[in-house]
């Protein structure tokens, strides 16, 4: 079938349903914490950079009239033992602070980010190069260098903060080595060097970009140290005396303490505040960047309020609307699903009707968005966690397993299997396939250990597994994904089923491997009557291997008919439509 | 169709490296001619996608020689390479990640001729935006809020920018829904009517393959089992690959699916036996 219908190649473009673009400083300034921490590392910075001008006093100026004073008299935080303001001293101190930070973060993050670029967008020999000197570095032990270091230099901030940058700067070169590598792989990546960009302008424009969040958070994090450090070093009588800094303050309080207590809590205040929001920040800016891809269940007063606003009726309670027919495996019966949304709900399954009789193959056809794959779920109790099931039945057996939790636990697994769509992913890369057939077979199956791999051994060779012991003892990366499916399938049959959901079953196999897996499934269901949903947008595979077919489109069944008649004679638009957009070729000879 | 734009010489490419490497392609060579459509068709590691890749210089070229206009272009160093971008581009299978979701439609499009040098970028970007069948004010949006298909559209606009002579479309519709999948193609077939461009197209399906293309060539393990018009290839396949692989593809016909499922089923215990 080669026929082309006339399809519109203009497409209209919904602006509706574009998601709103919030920048993250945005999403950031609506939390509390954030907003707060923010506003206070602010705080210290106006507070260091006005000193010159809102300081009391300069910073070594003393009062020998008002030695070891107490705060909120003359001095609002008092004075230390030789009479200096230390509020005053605090002031200019955290300029000192602000210098080492600063420090701290460029030569890190000159260091660290551009090595991690380089190293992770070339790889090769540099790359085993500067992860030998990241791995040497982080070895070191970083105070005690320091300590060392002092006897070289001498009593020098500024040039410890930098050997601190360079200690600290194989966090950046794996954080963004990590990042670059996976980009590097990206397609588009790939796509920019067809186009001709150069090497600099692909990290500039695409490689930067993904590395600068995570740098960020990193930032907040690595100053946070940074400041513990400085402070600590100044505490062990290795910064300049005659500079004030936040940890010669405290150093000085601290030997003061039993003439002046007070004195110690301011700098030990700041220091503990300072550090306490930028590892805040740090922590609210990961979850802001990471919230996009978190998925939430709505709380249960949420869906409480959902059900009763948009179902018509109760998926719980009732009895279910039909009685099991003759030979009727599973009935789906007016099921809606919604998601929900800022506004309300999305509903994207709206009510469907649907049986599947013994031995029939029932093919569930639409384009993703459908719903279809929704439907499959739903009879699994495998919904996403956020999705809300709005009202309807699954009956199996004349039991509604919408209603019942523990039913529809009794019969997952026993009475209806599942066969995904994607073989690799589904299989635990570290267990062999035995473990894992054993383990799925005896959890819902009691069966002696010999007796259950027996069994197994027996099917691995019925789904056409011609070395079954080999292949049960094998990891999965050692099969192929054709080989996977089949152990997927056997999976699936071993306990026993009387329903399989199949959800795209061979979409991710090559075709040759999927006329074998098809006539694998036929094999299944002639031998057992099995019931089957399959869920596909193949209309090749519905034509070879299905009964009855459902043709969904937009969270509806727009047409049931016996698969001869939907082919011959389909009765929608869309269904024509489906149809003239599928490509195949015969072979002319005669057979 | 006098003389080949695009001339693979016994391409051979290995990964893995000194002595454990494997010959992903094993001395492969095809021509492709101004404006035809050579399918290069094969399961998945039958090396379809390498070959691509080799020919853009994304894949290492262990041996043989690649020729543009007469003009070798494998081996040779990016500086090189990027002179040639404006003829030989791309169109990946994957929609999603072949543009940077963080960039707008317009950003992308500028992309390329930005890189060629070539100045009056915006107002190019609307001519291509028209050209694929996306409305006129697609640019200032995000590539990441557009569908499949109209990510695919994007993709093929960002091809075009350049006004290549050569596109290599990577399994282009293999991530589309049916609808989507023939728009898409026939959008492609009314630019190569329009521009004259050449396409290798790459695919696993021989449905769309047929329709698509002038000649085939198949490939299995490496190496080119059979070439020929689409024609032939596809309606009295000679090498018993060809066969199987068409017989293995399911027809839209419940009918005859069953005569080709037993033709297929005959064919493979005559195999046996």
């Amino acid at each position: 079938m080669t026929a082309s219908a006339p399809l519109p190649t203009t497409i209209e473009v919904s602006s509706s349903d574009a998601p709103r673009r919030r920048s993250t400083m945005r999403r950031l300034l609506r939390i509390p914490t954030a907003v707060l921490c923010i506003a206070f590392l602010l705080f210290i910075v106006f507070f260091g950079l006005s000193a010159p001008w809102l300081a009391p006093v300069g910073p070594n100026v003393a009062d020998v009239n008002a030695i070891n004073a107490q705060p909120f008299g003359a001095h609002i935080l008092g004075t230390d033992q030789n009479g200096r303001d230390i509020l005053s001293r605090l002031m200019w101190g955290t300029q000192e602070t602000l210098l080492a930070c600063v420090i701290i973060l460029v030569v890190s993050v000159v260091i660290g980010v551009t090595s991690g670029l380089i190293a992770g967008y070339y790889r090769g020999k540099f790359e085993s190069v500067s992860d030998f000197f990241s791995d040497v570095i982080i070895a070191m032990p970083g105070v005690v260098l320091l300590i060392a270091l002092y006897t070289l230099t001498g009593p020098n901030i500024p040039i410890a903060m930098a050997v601190f940058g360079v200690i600290v700067s194989p966090s950046f070169f794996r954080l963004v080595r990590g990042i670059v590598v996976g980009v590097r792989g990206e397609l588009y990546v790939d796509a920019a060097k067809v186009v001709g960009l150069s090497d600099l302008r692909i990290v500039s424009r695409h490689v930067l970009w993904a590395v600068r969040g995570p740098v960020i958070i990193s930032c907040a994090f690595i100053l946070a140290a940074g400041i513990g450090i400085e402070a600590g070093i100044d505490f062990l009588g290795l910064g300049n005396p005659t500079q004030p800094s936040w940890g010669t303050v405290l150093q000085q309080s601290f030997n003061n303490i039993y003439n002046n207590p007070v004195s110690v809590v301011w700098p030990a205040l700041l220091i503990s505040l300072t550090v306490l929001a930028l590892v805040l920040l740090g922590n609210v800016l990961t979850d802001v960047l990471a919230a996009s891809t978190r998925i939430k269940a709505p709380s249960r007063s949420r869906l409480r309020s959902i059900r009763a606003r948009y179902s018509d009726t109760e998926p719980t309670g009732g009895e279910a609307p039909l009685p099991p027919g003759q030979d009727v495996r599973l009935a789906i019966r007016g099921l809606r699903i919604a998601y929900p949304n800022a506004s309300g709900v999305t509903e994207v399954v709206h009510g469907v009707d649907l049986d599947v009789r013994k031995g029939e193959i029932h093919g569930l056809v639409g384009e993703s968005g459908s719903g279809k794959s929704q439907i499959a779920f739903s009879t699994l109790g495998i919904l996403p966690r956020e999705a809300v099931i709005l009202g309807g039945h699954v009956v199996l057996d004349g039991e509604d397993l919408l209603a019942d939790d523990a039913a529809m636990r009794a019969a997952r697994g026993r009475r209806i299997a599942y066969v995904p769509q994607e073989p690799m992913s589904n299989l635990d890369p570290s267990f062999t396939i035995g473990s894992q057939l054993m383990r799925g077979l005896r959890s819902v199956k009691r069966m002696p250990r010999h007796e259950a791999k027996a069994h197994l051994l027996a099917l691995l060779t019925r789904v056409g597994i011609a070395d079954a012991e080999r292949v049960f003892r094998s990891y999965p990366h050692e099969i192929s994904g054709g080989m996977a499916q089949r152990v997927l399938i056997c999976g699936a049959v071993a306990a026993d089923p009387d329903v399989i959901i199949a959800d795209e079953p061979t979409t991710a196999l090559d075709v040759t491997v999927q006329a074998e897996a098809l006539e694998l499934l036929r094999g299944l269901r002639d031998e057992r009557g099995l019931a089957m949903i399959l869920v596909t947008h193949n209309l090749g595979v519905v034509a070879d291997i299905c009964d009855t077919v459902s043709v969904m489109k937009d969270g509806r069944i727009v047409e049931h008919q016996d698969v001869d008649t939907l082919f011959q004679n389909p009765r929608e638009e869309y269904t024509q439509q489906l149809l003239a957009s599928s490509r195949s070729v015969e072979i002319e000879e005669a057979a | 169709m006098s003389t080949p734009i695009l001339r693979v010489e016994d391409l051979v490419v290995r990964f893995g490296g000194r002595s454990g490497g494997k010959d992903v392609i094993d001395h492969v060579s095809f021509d492709i001619f101004p404006g035809e459509t050579l399918s290069l068709v094969g399961e998945s590691g039958s090396g379809k996608t390498t070959i691509g890749r080799a020919i853009l210089g994304l894949a290492p070229v262990t041996g043989g020689t690649i020729t543009f206009r007469n003009q070798t272009i494998s081996n040779i160093p990016r500086s090189a390479r990027r002179k040639i971008a404006r003829d030989i581009q791309v169109v990946f299978q994957d929609p999603y990640s072949s543009l940077n979701p963080a960039m707008t439609v317009e950003d992308i499009l500028v992309e390329p001729i930005a890189a060629a040098g070539a100045s009056g970028g915006r107002q190019r970007v609307r001519q291509l935006l028209d050209a694929v069948g996306l409305p006129s004010d697609a640019g200032t949006r995000y590539a990441r809020e557009f569908s499949g298909g109209q990510r695919q559209r994007i993709a093929i606009a960002r091809a075009l920018a350049l006004e290549p002579s050569v596109i290599i479309c990577d399994e282009p519709t293999s991530a589309l829904d049916v609808t989507t999948q023939a728009t898409v193609l026939m959008l492609l077939k009314d630019i190569q009517e329009r521009t004259g461009v050449a396409y290798l197209f790459i695919s696993h399906d021989l449905g769309v393959v047929h329709e698509m293309s002038d000649r085939i060539a198949v490939l299995l393990r490496g190496q080119i089992i059979e070439i020929g018009t689409a024609h032939d290839v596809t309606t009295a396949p000679r090498h018993a690959y060809t066969r199987r692989l068409q017989m293995a593809a399911p027809i839209a016909d419940p009918v005859r699916q069953r005569e080709r499922r037993e033709r297929r089923l005959a064919a493979l215990s005559a195999g046996e036996a």
